[in-house]
Parts: C-alpha cells; structure tokens; sequence
C-alpha cells in the first residue's frame, strides 16, 4: 500500500501578529511548523503501514525552506518525501493548490491513499483535501478518527460528526482527511531522524509536473485574497467570569436588560 | 553552554527532551502518587530508539557511548528520575553483558536491549551486603551443564518488569572476593522469582524489588566471563554506569532550578518578586553554578572513559559523587524558593527533593565514592617519585 500525506507548513500560530499599518500577516521572526492537523494525517498513514504494510510518502507545496517540515516528518518513520516549489506556484489558492498536488500523486503512481490535514490552520478552508480528490476524480471522506482497510481494496472510515460518528466505505484509490481522534503523533525516533537528516528529497517544479505556467500559482487561481485585516478592535466589550452559574446569571440579566453589545 | 556535542548527540536530547516534555512530565506526579510502572513510556523509548545509544551497531545499537547514554538519561532527569532511573537500570544490566560476555551473549542479549523490547538489570544487593558486597551469600553452584543459584537478591531497580538480569553469586567461598561470579537469568528460568514490591520515599515508579533463587537452574553458558571475575565485572560495570547516575543529578537539578527561577519570577512578596531578593538571587546563583559545574563534569567524564581511557574509576566516582550531592542541596533549595508551596504535593519540587535522596545512595554511597576516590588518590600518589614540596 501506498500513502501519500500531504503536508502544510504554516506561522506557528503562537506568534502571529497582523501588522495594524498594512493588515498584513507580520511574517519576520515568526517561525514556521507543520500545520497540527497535518500531525494526525501522518500519524494516520503510519498506523496504516504499522497494519498493513507498504510505503509512505509525505509531500508538500511551498517554498524551499519547507523541506525542514518533511525532514521533520521523516523523523517519524515517513520513508520517503517530495517538495513541490517553484517561483510560479506562488500565491495559489485552493484550486491551484490541489491541482499541483494532484499531478504530484499522478507522477507518484502507484498510489493508493491520500491522506490531509482536516484544515490547515492559516488558510483554514479545507478545502485542498476535496479539492485534490476532484481533480485525481477519486472518492473522498472527511474528518476521519479512525481508518481501517477491507479486503485490500476498501477503507473504512469513521467519520466524526456532531453527534457521533459515521461508518463509509470507499474504494481505494481514494483521499480522506484526518482529525485529531486519529490518536497521537508518535515521537520521533533516532535512527529515523539520522536517516531524514540525509535523505535527498526531490524537488518538483510546474516542468516537472507538466503543469502550464498559467494552471499554478496566482495565475492558475480563480480567487484572490484582496484584502487581510484585523477587525477593529470594540470597547464595547464585555469578557464574563467566575462560576458557570454566575456567567449565566449575568449574562441573563444583560440580555433582559438589553444591553449585550451587538444586540 | 556549548559543549560542542556532535550532530547525532544533539539529536539524542532533542529526542529524549521531547518526550521527557510532552510525554513524561504531564504525568510524572501521578506515577509518583500511583507507584505506576512507566510502561507506556519505556515503549515510547524503545520507538524512538534510546535503548540502543549505547550500544554498538553490530548488537542492534546506534554506536554511541557513555556520553550519548548520559545525555538522554539527563534529558530524562530533568523531568522525572523515577523513569530515567528505570531506563538507565537497563543499561546497567546490559554493561557486564556488553564489557565481559561472550559474542554468542552479546548476539542473543544485547540486540533486545538495544531495541527496548527488553529490559534488564542488575543485581548485587543483597539484605547483608550492600556496600560491602564481598558478603553476598547468594551461591550457584556447577551441576553438569547447569548452575544451580540459591539465594536472595535485594532492592534490585527493574525487578519484576525486566527480562533480562545479571546477577553476582559466589561459585567459591573459600576463595574470597575471588570466589564470585556474574551469570545471566532470565525470566522463566526454572526456580527463578520475585519478592514483593518496596515502599520507597521517592523514586516511586522505578520498581524495587527482590530476586529469589530457588534452586534455579540456568545452563552453563550463561557464566559471564570465567569464574571468579564477578567482582571484577562489578567493578568495571559501575566505572562505566556512574556517570549515568551523574547525569541523573543533573537533569534532576537542572529540572529544579527550572522550577525555582520561574516561580522566582512569579512569586511576589513585600511588593516585588522574590527573585529580587539578594538571598533568593544568591541561592539561585549557586544552585546553577553546582548545577553547571556538574553537567561539565559529567560530560568530561563520560567522554575520558569514550575515549578508551583504562583509569577511570576516580573519574567515574567523582562523576557520581559532587553531581549528586549538588542535585541533594539544589532540590532542598528549591523547596526553600518555592516556601510553603514547595513543601505541598501539588508542586513538584517536594518530589524532586524525596527523590534526590537515591543518588546519593545507589550505585555505591556517596561515601563509598569517597573511599574509591580516596584509594585511587592513594594509588596515583603513591607512583608518583616527585614531590610537590
Ligand atoms: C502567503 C500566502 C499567500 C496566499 N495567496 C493567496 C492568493 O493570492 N489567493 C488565494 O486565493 N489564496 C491565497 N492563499 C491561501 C491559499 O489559498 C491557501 O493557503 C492554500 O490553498 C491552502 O488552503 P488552506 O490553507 O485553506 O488549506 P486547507 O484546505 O485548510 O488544508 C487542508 C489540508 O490540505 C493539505 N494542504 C493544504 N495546503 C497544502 C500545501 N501547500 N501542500 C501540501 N498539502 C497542503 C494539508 O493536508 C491540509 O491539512 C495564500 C496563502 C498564503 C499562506
Ligand atoms: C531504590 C534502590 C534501588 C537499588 N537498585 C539496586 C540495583 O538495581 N542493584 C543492586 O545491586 N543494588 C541496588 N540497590 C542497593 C544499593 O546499591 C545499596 O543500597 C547501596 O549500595 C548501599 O548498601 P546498603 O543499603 O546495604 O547500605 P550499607 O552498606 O549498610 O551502608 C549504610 C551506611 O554506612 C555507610 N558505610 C558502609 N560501609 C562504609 C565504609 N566502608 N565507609 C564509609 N561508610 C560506609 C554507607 O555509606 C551508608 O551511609 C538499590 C537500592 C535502592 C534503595
């Protein structure tokens, strides 16, 4: 079995400030990390060898510094990883995206399972999971905790709703993405690592993916980010503390007397 | 600091700070509380391949030495010595195996060590002989193509939950501290069991307990080296493992001034932060000076005896004994730093001072060290033609 996990690297999110001048993300001295779904994703396609065997390959778009998040991915026992960056993916947007990575699965044919993040944290759309399964015209599911192979040519999935959980079967080759249910990440182990800080990892530009200049990038999408901004910031703002009982109280009598602000 | 650590030594303690991080200090108290055999995480070790920093390549190890060993003992130190203290037994019991055994032991014992999928230890102790090992009683006598051991082996760290144990047992009475050798047991050998668990003041979830011999029979090819080198073995097997229970003291003092200076910080009395006290400020000071000047021993030793180097058993005593006996004032100062909240059992600093007590005992008292330390000097001294006069 073949499992290709796609994989972001996003600002950690602990230290993301949007500069209140330009209401751009402020990017200097932020450092960068996986993307904590994405965690769960390659988690999910390790437990899947673990049981049945077979390949894992950890991918992802960007620029070339994130080949430090998949040497840290390999770390876990990924086996191998490619990086897709080239000047000309810059500013892609969903639709972009999951065509790059889709003709990044079609050259690493065989593969059986795609595996995503539920969402990555900075765009938070996700919508590149779905997205991808359109365009390698495969069957997808969502928000999967649990993944489970049938008879070698089907995975199981439960899928975490609301409520509880679903149980779908679909026919392999197929994309799911993965929830945090899926169970820990595993530690890093040393002999991996030792390997990861070695390993070549290949990188595929829009050439080698047979991708037309204007399929990529900013020219490839049909949507634009036109403006970021922080909203501004109300004073009119209340937080409630102490006891739930007393939250509730006071909120109740906030309510009644009409003065919640918004309202 | 910078102690100019290779590239795969740095990653032995980005591994074993990671999971002494996120894996072992969210639960150290309730294993303390539980007395709970860290099971879960010797797993997450033995994933992550920190069994077998030790050990050679050929036994299924990645080819370190004492030093590596050290660094992700400390690392594990600095959260918990209880389950760094369970990790490090393994090794202890794996040393005399790895310095004396013979290829086909190395081939049989040493790979499942190196991978974590056993554990071992190391037993000597007896309820009579404990710094005076000389005195053990327990007996193995040759029968055929078997040893026959008889005996009782006490406190012995890892019992019960290892599967692999080197023990010391008296083939020769007549022949003195001569008269002793090591032999491996294994779990499920015929006669072989264990006593009940020990009550301990700290180092709770590190398993304490007796080794019973009753007639048991192991084949004989599992003498270590020849009879009559037990002591020897013994010997040559704590040179190496001391630096260990250093690096113990270490990540134990080093995970107490963590605690101390940030509550410092914190803490306000009198209108400002108690770090701003000058004799706050100064037990600080001092309790990083002892703490640093610990870890560049630890390393210097680790690395003489790395090196190949034959005289290391002053070196290795003195690895032992200031580290530890620094990790005993530096967690009594943090319960001082931290008062009354230092004394309480929500706070982990109480259990970094109950547990410190250990270093200064196992592996050979502190005043043992002193008295190895003390002959080596003896010795040395006693070459040396010149005078200093
Ligand atoms: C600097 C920057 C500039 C941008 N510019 C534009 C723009 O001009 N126009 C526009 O429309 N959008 C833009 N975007 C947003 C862009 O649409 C998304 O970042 C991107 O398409 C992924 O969508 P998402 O972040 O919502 O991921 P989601 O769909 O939420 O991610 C779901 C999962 O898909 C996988 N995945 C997502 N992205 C990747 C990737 N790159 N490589 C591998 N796997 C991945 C992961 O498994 C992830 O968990 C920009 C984003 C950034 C950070
Ligand atoms: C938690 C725990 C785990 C242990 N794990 C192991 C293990 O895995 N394997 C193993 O074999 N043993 C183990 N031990 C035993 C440990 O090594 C001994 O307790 C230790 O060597 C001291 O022996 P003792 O307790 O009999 O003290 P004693 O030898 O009775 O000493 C009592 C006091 O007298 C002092 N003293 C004794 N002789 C001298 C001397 N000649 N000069 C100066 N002072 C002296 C000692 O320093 C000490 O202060 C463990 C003990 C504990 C408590």
């Amino acid at each position: 079995m073949h499992i290709v996990v796609c994989i972001k690297q996003v600002p950690d999110a602990k230290n993301v400030r949007i500069d209140p001048e330009t209401n751009t993300l402020v990017r200097q001295g932020v450092d960068s990390i996986v993307n904590p779904h994405d965690w769960y994703a390659v988690e999910a396609a390790l437990l899947l060898r673990d049981e049945y065997g077979g390949q894992v390959t950890v991918m992802t778009m960007g620029p070339p510094q994130a080949e430090e998040a998949l040497r840290e991915t390999l770390a876990l026992g990924v086996d191998q990883a490619v990086l897709l960056s080239d000047r000309a993916f810059a500013g892609a947007d969903t639709w972009a995206t999951s065509l790059t990575l889709a003709r990044a699965v079609a050259k690493l044919e065989p593969v059986d399972l795609v595996i995503c993040g539920k969402q990555a944290i900075d765009g938070d759309t996700a919508q590149v999971g779905p997205g991808l399964a359109a365009h390698l015209d495969q069957p997808y599911t969502t928000y999967g905790r649990k993944l489970e192979l049938v008879d070698g040519s089907q995975l199981r999935v439960e899928r975490l709703t609301d409520f509880g959980y679903e149980v779908v079967q679909m026919a392999l080759p197929a994309v799911v993405t993965v929830v945090r249910e899926i169970g820990d990440p595993r530690m890093p182990g040393l002999k991996h690592k030792m390997r990861a800080k070695k390993l070549e990892i290949p990188t595929w530009g829009a050439a080698d993916l047979d991708l037309k200049p204007e399929e990529v990038g900013l020219q490839g999408s049909f949507t634009q980010v036109v403006k970021v901004f922080s909203p501004p910031p109300r004073s009119d703002r209340e937080m409630l503390t102490g006891e739930v009982e007393e939250q509730a109280e006071r909120l109740f009598n906030l309510l009644k007397d009409g003065k919640v602000p918004g309202l | 600091m910078e102690y100019f650590l290779t590239e795969e030594q740095q990653m032995v303690q980005e591994i074993a700070a990671k999971i002494a991080t996120e894996k072992v200090r969210p639960i150290r108290a309730e294993l303390d509380e539980s007395e709970e055999f860290p099971w879960e995480i010797m797993k997450i070790l033995a994933q992550s391949d920190l069994f077998g920093v030790y050990l050679p390549e050929e036994y299924g190890g990645l080819g370190g030495g004492v030093l590596e060993n050290c660094l992700a003992i400390e690392e594990m130190g600095r959260a918990c010595i209880a389950v760094a203290t369970t990790f490090a037994a393994s090794g202890l019991g794996a040393y005399p195996i790895l310095l004396f055994g013979s290829e086909e032991q190395k081939q049989k014992y040493l790979p499942p060590i190196a991978s974590g999928e056993k554990l071992a230890a190391f037993g000597v102790t007896e309820a009579n002989a404990g710094s005076d090992a000389g005195g053990i009683q327990t007996t193995a006598k040759r029968d055929g193509d078997y040893y026959i051991l008889n005996g009782t082996k006490q406190w012995i760290t890892n019992a019960g939950e290892a599967e692999i144990y080197t023990v010391v047992a008296i083939t020769d009475r007549t022949k003195g501290a001569r008269g002793a050798s090591a032999f491996i047991v294994e779990t499920g050998d015929s006669g072989f069991s264990f006593g009940k668990k020990e009550k301990k003041m700290g180092l709770r979830a590190s398993a304490t307990r007796e080794l019973l011999f009753n007639d048991c029979r192991i084949p004989a090819d599992r003498l270590v080296s020849k009879e009559g080198t037990g002591f020897i073995v013994t010997m040559k097997t704590f040179d190496v493992s001391r630096p260990g229970i250093g690096a113990l003291a270490v990540g134990l003092s080093q995970g107490a001034l963590d605690i101390s200076v940030e509550y410092a910080r914190k803490r306000v009395q009198f209108g400002k932060p108690i770090i701003g006290f000058q004799a706050v400020q100064h037990m600080l000071a001092d309790m990083a000076t002892e703490t640093e000047a610990s870890r560049a021993l630890v390393y210097a030793a680790a690395r003489y005896i790395d090196s190949g180097a034959k005289d290391i058993s002053k070196i290795s005593a003195i690895s032992k004994l200031y580290p530890t006996d620094v990790a005993m004032r530096v967690t009594t100062n943090a319960v001082q730093v931290l008062g009354g909240y230092g004394y309480m059992r929500d706070y982990p600093v109480e259990k970094m001072m109950r547990d410190a007590k250990i270093l200064q005992i196992y592996e050979g008292t502190n005043q043992i060290q002193r008295n190895i330390i003390g002959q080596e000097l003896n010795k040395e001294y006693g070459r040396i033609k010149e005078t200093f006069f």
